[in-house]
This record gives C-alpha cells, sequence and structure tokens, in this order.
C-alpha cells in the first residue's frame, strides 16, 4: 500500500491470530467475528446489535400507544408477561414503558446505529484507508456498549422497575429515591448505562476524527469528501464536545442518589411525605446540562442520516450533489449553532425569560441551515435521471419527511406558542418526524444501498419497495396526526387523558394512530425477512452494483481484510455523475483525469 | 426502458404528503381536534401567531413538497429516453437567494413574537398574588389570601384543586412546587409553567370569560401525573367574592387544623 496511508497500530492488532503449527479454529474464530478489531466486523456487530433493540424499542412504543388508545384494557402478550393487576398496565409501568422506549431508541439504536454501524463500516472504506486509526479503541468502542445493553435490559427486572421519570430524567423525580417506583435500582441502572453507552461514542468519536483526518487516501481531500465521511467527521466533533458535559452530569446525578450530593435538590422538599436530604442544589441545573449535551445529540442522530442520504440520491438521480460546499458549511453551520440552542428546550421551565428569547433568537436562526440543505437536496432531484431503486425512495422520503419535522420546529422555535404546544404531542410528531421519518428511514436508505458491500448480495428489490410503501403510509398516519392531537394541548406522558373535558373525545383519533402504529411494527417483518434471506440467497452483487462512484465501491464485494486490493488514488470528487462529453455516466473516484482517459485510448 | 408507471405510481405517493397533510390541517377545525375555546386576553397572540407560523410553514410546505413531486414525476429515468441527466454542481445566485430569504424571514418572525413574549412572561403585572398554587404529586394545592389580603398570614384559605378567578381582572399566580417538577397548565387560557420546587415563579393572565375549564399537569411527576387534575371556575367578581367568602366561613367552621409545612 502507498506510504501516504499510515499503517497505524491497525497493522499489527488485526485477524491475524498468530498461524502456529496446530489450528486453533475457536479462538480464530473469537478473533475473527467476535473480538475483532476490522472495522467492517465492529460496524455489522453495531448493526445488528442495533436492530436488535430497534425490534425492542418498537415493542415498547406499541405498549405505549396500546395504553394511549385503550386505557387500563388488557394488554396482549406483554400483559401476561408483567401482569400486575390481571392483564392491565399499571401507571407506573407506563411511565417506565415511555421512558425506556426513547431510551432504547436513542441511545441504544439511533446513535450507535449511525455513528457505530455505518460510522464504523464507511469511513474507511469511503476515504480509501485499510482500517481505522485506532482499531483496538474500535472493538472497545462496541463492547463497551454491553455494560449499557446489559444495565438497561437488567433495569426491567429490578425492584420498581426500570427508569421511569423519562429520558430527559429530570431531577427531584430522578434523584430522590422515593419519588416514583421507578427512581429506584432502575435509575441507577440508566445512569450506568448512560455512562457506557457514553464512552462508547466518545471513543468511536476520538476514532473517527483520527481516521479522517490522517488517513485518506492520496489524492482525496477534505473536499473531495463525500457527504457521508463530512457528516460523520463533524457528528464525531459535537459527540467529542457535548459528551463530558453529560456523562458529568450524570455523575452528579449518580452521586445526589447514592451519597447525597444534592447537586439537583433544593432544599426544604417534601417528597412522599418524607422531607428530603441537605438540598442546596438546582433542578434546572440539570436541564441545563442535560441539554446542553441533548441538543447537539439532536444532530448527532441526524447528521449521517443527511450525508448518506445526499450519497444515495446524487447515485440514483445520476447528477452532482446541488452545492456540495454549501451542503458541507450548512453541516457545519448546524453543529455550531446546535451548541447555542439548547435552551429552547426551557422556554418554560422557569428559566429567565429574557434568556429564553435570545435562545429562540439562535433557535430561529438554526433552521436556516437545515432549509440550505433541503433545497439543496431539491436541486439534486431537479434535472436529474431517477432511478426508482428502494434506497432512492428512502432517500427521497427522507428529504420529504424532513420538511415537515423542519417546519414544525418553527412552531415551538415561537416562545409564545411554545407555552402552548410545549409537552404536547405537537413536539412529539416534530421529533418523530425528524427520528423516525428522518433518520430511521435515511437508515433503510443506507441499509438498501449499502447491503451489497456489507454481504456481497442485493436485497430484493420488489419486497423492499413494498416494506417502504407499508412504511411509509402507517408512519404518517401515526405521526401526522399528532400535531393536530398538538393543537388540542394534547399531552405527552399521560396514562390516561380522557378524564379530561378538553381531551376526552381525542380516543378514536388515539386508536387510529394505534391501529397504524401496530402496522408499521408488522411491516418490519417485510424487512427482516428481506434482510435475512438477501444475505444468504439474495442475487450476487458484484464490486459497484448501483454505478456510484466512491472509493467502497472499488473494493471487492465484501471487502476482504484491509478492504482494498490496491491502494486507490483519488482523481476527482464524489459526485461525478453524467460529466458531459463522457461516455460513461458516471465517473469514479479513482478514474484518472478525463483528458489522461483520451490520452491513454489513442 | 423501464416502466413509466412505478415513475408515476412513486411520484403520486410523494404527491399524497402535501395533499393529505393540507387535508389533514383543514379537516381537524371541523371535527373539533384544534385549539381548544381561548377564554384569555393574551390566547389571540399566540393563537395569530400560531395561525401566523401555520400559514408561513404551509406554503414553504406546499411549495416543496410539490417541487419535490414534480421533479420525481418528472426527471424520472423512463421519461427522460436516451437524455443524461444535467450536470450541473450548484448555483451561486440560487444558495444566496435561499439562504437570505429564509434568513430574513426567520429574522422577522424571530422579532415580531418578542413582545407577545415579554408580555406574558416578563412584564408582570404589579399587585399581590391573586393565589399560591402549590403542586405536589398529585394534586394542587391553593393557597387565598384571607380577608387581609395577603397571603402567609394565618388567615389564608386552603383548598384542593379547586381553582376559582375572577374574570376580566389581571391574576397573579404565585407557583410553588413541594416535591418534584410540574406544570401548571391551563390550555384553554394558553397559560403553561413549570413548578420548579426550590423557585418562586409568578404567573399572570386575564380571563375574559366565565366557564369552567381543565387545569392540567404537563410535566412528567411520577407514576400518578396522569391523574394530577385541577379544575379552574372562572366567574364574575361577586360570584368569586362570595365563593371565597362562604369556603372561608366553611374552614372557620371545621376549625381546620393549619398545613403542616409552612410554605
Amino acid at each position: 500500500m502507498s506510504t501516504v496511508t499510515h499503517h497505524g497500530p491497525g497493522d499489527t492488532t488485526t485477524v491475524a491470530p498468530a498461524r502456529s503449527a496446530q489450528p486453533r479454529p475457536v479462538a480464530e474464530f473469537l478473533s475473527t467475528y467476535v473480538f475483532s478489531k476490522d472495522h467492517k466486523v465492529i460496524g455489522l456487530q453495531f448493526l445488528f446489535s442495533t436492530l436488535v433493540w430497534f425490534l425492542i424499542g418498537g415493542l415498547l412504543a406499541l405498549a405505549v400507544r396500546w395504553q394511549v388508545a385503550w386505557p387500563w384494557s388488557d394488554v396482549p402478550v406483554l400483559g401476561k408477561l408483567f401482569a400486575q393487576e390481571g392483564g392491565q398496565m399499571s401507571p407506573e409501568f407506563y411511565t417506565m414503558l415511555f421512558t425506556m422506549h426513547a431510551t432504547v431508541m436513542i441511545f441504544l439504536v439511533i446513535i450507535p446505529i449511525l455513528a457505530g454501524a455505518f460510522g464504523n463500516f464507511l469511513i474507511p472504506l469511503m476515504i480509501g484507508a485499510d482500517d481505522m486509526a485506532f482499531p483496538t479503541l474500535n472493538m472497545l468502542s462496541y463492547w463497551f456498549m454491553w455494560p449499557a445493553f446489559f444495565a438497561f435490559g437488567a433495569s426491567f427486572f429490578v425492584e420498581g422497575g426500570a427508569a421511569s421519570s423519562g429520558w430527559t430524567s429530570y431531577p427531584p423525580l430522578t434523584t430522590n429515591l422515593g419519588a416514583s417506583p421507578g427512581s429506584g435500582m432502575g435509575q441507577t441502572l440508566w445512569l450506568i448505562g448512560l455512562t457506557f453507552v457514553g464512552v462508547s461514542s466518545m471513543l468511536g468519536s476520538v476514532n473517527y476524527m483520527t481516521t479522517i483526518i490522517v488517513m485518506r487516501a492520496p489524492g482525496m481531500t477534505m473536499f473531495r469528501l463525500p457527504m457521508t465521511i463530512w457528516a460523520m467527521f463533524i457528528t464525531a466533533l459535537l459527540q467529542a464536545f457535548a459528551l463530558p458535559v453529560l456523562t458529568a452530569a450524570g455523575f452528579m446525578q449518580l452521586f445526589d442518589r447514592t451519597i447525597g450530593t444534592g447537586f439537583f435538590s433544593p432544599e426544604g422538599s417534601i417528597i412522599n411525605n418524607q422531607m428530603t436530604g441537605a438540598g442546596g442544589g438546582q433542578p434546572l441545573l440539570w436541564q441545563h446540562l442535560f441539554w446542553f449535551y441533548s441538543h447537539p445529540a439532536v444532530y448527532i442522530m441526524i447528521l449521517p442520516a443527511m450525508g448518506m442520504v445526499s450519497d444515495i440520491m446524487t447515485c440514483f438521480a445520476r447528477k452532482p450533489l446541488f452545492g456540495y460546499r454549501p451542503m458541507v458549511y450548512s453541516v457545519a453551520g448546524i453543529a455550531g449553532l446546535g451548541f447555542i440552542v439548547w435552551g429552547h428546550h426551557m422556554f418554560i421551565s422557569g428559566m429567565n425569560p429574557a434568556l429564553g428569547m435570545t435562545f429562540m433568537v439562535s433557535t430561529m436562526m438554526i433552521a436556516l441551515p437545515s432549509a440550505v440543505k433541503t433545497f439543496n437536496w431539491l436541486g439534486t432531484l431537479w434535472g436529474g435521471r431517477i432511478q426508482f431503486t428502494t434506497a432512492m425512495l428512502f432517500a427521497i422520503s427522507f428529504v420529504s419527511m424532513f420538511i415537515i419535522g423542519g417546519l414544525s420546529g418553527i412552531f415551538m422555535a415561537a416562545t409564545p406558542v411554545d407555552i402552548f404546544i410545549h409537552d404536547t404531542y405537537f413536539i412529539v410528531a416534530h421529533f418523530h418526524y425528524v427520528l423516525f421519518a428522518g433518520t430511521a428511514m435515511g437508515v433503510w436508505a443506507a441499509i438498501y444501498f449499502w447491503f451489497p458491500k456489507m454481504f456481497g448480495r442485493t436485497m430484493n428489490e420488489f419486497w423492499g419497495k413494498v416494506h417502504f410503501f407499508l412504511t411509509f403510509i402507517f408512519l404518517n398516519g401515526t405521526f401526522f396526526t399528532m400535531h393536530i392531537l398538538g393543537a388540542v394541548g394534547f399531552p405527552r406522558r399521560l396514562a390516561d387523558a380522557y378524564h379530561y373535558e378538553t381531551f376526552h373525545h381525542l380516543q378514536p383519533m388515539n386508536a387510529f394512530m394505534t391501529y397504524c402504529a401496530i402496522g408499521m411494527v408488522a411491516c418490519q417483518a417485510i424487512f427482516a425477512i428481506n434482510f435475512f434471506w438477501s444475505m444468504f440467497y439474495g442475487p450476487k452483487a458484484g464490486r459497484n452494483p448501483w454505478n456510484a462512484n466512491g472509493l467502497e465501491w472499488t473494493a471487492p464485494s465484501p471487502p476482504g481484510h484491509g478492504n482494498f486490493d490496491i491502494q486507490p488514488i483519488v482523481y476527482r470528487g464524489p459526485y461525478e455523475y453524467s460529466v458531459p462529453g463522457c461516455e460513461k455516466d458516471h465517473l469514479m473516484q479513482t478514474d484518472p483525469p478525463l483528458e489522461h482517459a483520451v490520452a491513454a485510448a489513442h | 426502458m423501464r416502466n413509466r408507471l412505478a415513475g408515476l405510481f412513486w411520484s403520486l405517493v410523494f404527491l399524497a404528503v402535501p395533499v393529505l397533510g393540507v387535508a389533514v390541517f383543514a379537516v381537524a377545525p371541523s371535527i373539533d381536534v384544534w385549539l381548544p375555546k381561548d377564554v384569555s386576553a393574551h390566547g389571540k397572540d399566540i393563537d395569530s401567531l400560531f395561525y401566523f407560523i401555520l400559514a408561513l410553514t404551509g406554503i414553504v410546505f406546499i411549495a416543496t413538497e410539490m417541487l419535490l413531486f414534480w421533479f420525481v414525476w418528472k426527471y424520472d429515468e423512463a421519461a427522460r429516453g436516451d437524455q443524461k441527466a444535467t450536470y450541473i454542481q450548484g448555483s451561486h445566485t440560487l444558495e444566496v437567494i435561499w439562504t437570505i430569504i429564509p434568513a430574513v424571514l426567520l429574522l422577522f418572525l424571530a422579532i415580531y413574537q418578542m413582545n407577545a413574549w415579554a408580555d406574558m412572561k416578563m412584564r408582570r403585572p404589579v399587585m399581590k398574588p391573586t393565589v399560591e398554587v402549590v403542586a405536589r404529586q398529585f394534586e394542587w394545592r391553593l393557597r387565598y389570601p384571607g380577608p387581609d389580603g395577603d397571603l402567609g398570614t394565618p388567615d389564608d384559605l386552603f383548598l384542593v384543586n379547586d381553582l376559582h378567578v375572577p374574570v376580566d381582572e389581571d391574576i397573579l399566580v404565585q407557583l410553588k412546587s413541594m416535591d418534584v417538577l410540574h406544570s401548571f397548565f391551563l390550555p384553554n387560557l394558553r397559560v403553561k409553567q413549570d413548578a420548579v420546587p426550590g423557585m418562586k415563579i409568578p404567573v399572570w393572565f386575564k380571563a375574559s370569560e366565565v366557564g369552567q375549564y381543565d387545569l392540567v399537569c404537563a410535566e412528567l411527576c411520577g407514576w400518578g401525573h396522569y391523574k394530577m387534575k385541577g379544575r379552574i371556575t372562572i366567574e364574575s367578581r361577586e360570584d368569586f367574592d362570595a365563593w371565597l367568602e362562604a369556603k372561608y366561613r366553611e374552614q372557620e367552621a371545621t376549625q381546620a387544623e393549619p398545613l403542616q409545612e409552612d410554605l
């Protein structure tokens, strides 16, 4: 390989278990598939783990929906498993369900599937490196997820159940052990799990930044990087700068709970008829620290999907990305502004209202780069030659749905309107449009698109499209209606809101949404079957089944250890589709300049 | 050549987004899944801002989604024949236009709403609190000043969940929490404010119509969060005074012990 790519510590630590005289099949299996330091295997480990948690999170969501649609009616299946009062759900069980649904989806699905699965799999392949800069660190970033899996998983079975104070974990509900059943051991396990997820993310983020900076193939300048890599790079920066704050806050909350530090507990509270401890703390401090991480985290949860969608769209529109540099700048703009908007989660929290006003202005401004990105995606479709593959359909729907999620954000950025819609289903609609209809659709696009590279086979297109169609219909049926529920002021997190005069007529609409949600989860069976069937029996894919331009498509499918047969050398940007005067409709990043090609032909 | 029908089908799927999206918002008010009746003086500001943003985002929503549909319809590979995709890498002019126009609109929106926000959360009326609301798991404890008009004196009136306020008068609520976070939410009065233990937060509004409405807890406060329900009764000054008087006499007659906690 070329001397330009550093052979980091990676080379000594890869799959090579000392080829000793006698074969050691178990050791070899373990080092190849379990404790692997190969970025592709680690990426797939992340992918499979997160998909399993995706299913768990989805089932939790269904249980939440069940209670919202038909409060206190017997829950099928789950009711028998966690039977407390017959088959009916208790209110504390309901609070646990939505807390753990959000926790699982955010910390065990979205963040690790974007950064862990796709970041790992794609970064070295797309920049032309043979592996990550720190393969051992990379392996650890996956294995640090397991204590988190155990902590979150085990918390369901401890006394009082799993954490049940919302994924935002606001004290004093969380810091006082008697405040709610889930504030016992479940909350401690939640904080421990969160810390491990944070360590995992941090290990990944350091690795991604280093790899992207130092291990790019010759000729791969920063402004020849595909959008996926730009997004992953900036996401890694966000993680690195925001995560320490959450980790510190998590420890503070843990100390409040275990050794009575009282960072977040004010003096003189009476919880559950008991005087609380020393006090001297402020509940709002947690909110500031938490959202200082968790608002940038919102962008950690969408930027990589935006990047991947940009790459998929250009490939199937057979057109260069419209406004590559503005796209890069707007990702950077979102990331930068993302650090100064956290207060918009706290407009009515009791924070100084004048401070709320400044957060309102910065929040309005962050809509700008998102708008620029949307217009550029539309510009990319304009004048294209669109191929309706499953990946493309998911990518287009990402844009279509992100428009909704982006625009609804303006309502809650407007502070007076937020007074009314805060903590209502309008918010729930907003973030599900961004995170499910946005990120999850982007992830599906990426799975259908890079599946051939991962497993050497393509997924079934027909069933892929059926999966897309049903998911698209059901997700809109579930989430779009939440906007108008929110307009009534229908509050989040209520086990039963129908005893309020204002909300008692909304049950039929909630029932409709629950039917759609059931359909949405059910049709994922098509995806699961397609995924596993194609892995083994799908049609074999060549190196470049989509005629795409990126470096990953010059490697074998699936790439062997070390990724490339020869060191790729990059001559051009990633979006040279339909170049005039060129016979092929795409020029790969490794294709030499046209003059040379012409000269060589003569 | 690929089948043109597939492209048409998928474009129509994407066309369904703006069509059904607008339809849902158009139908919602007629099936009563819409902003609840507003009975406050400041509610107009919130509602009109809501409608203004709805119109603005609605236009952008329809325009961008229709454009998306149109591009997907028109630039289908099957409809393009032998034509290559247009090789265009961007447009500086367009970037400038679609950066500046939204920037101006967003900045306008930001400045436009500042006054309403200041009225609702920053310009507190100069007066003594009408009532102190102390949230606790899972009820609203109310404390009205007794005949002396001052809170925190021995003649205070204590009630639970049954909030009464006079119509057409400035109301100043002193909001506290005894244990965890709660949120004081009056949907019909467009009022929402978190109650934070350790803080004394002023909330003010002016009711414009008599009637009885819901008082909802909007911030998760534990397992019984869903049932932390109160009622607000808006009534004329005379009715309010009479009610206060009757409740006060009731309290005196039952010799209710003052609350243990000195709040």
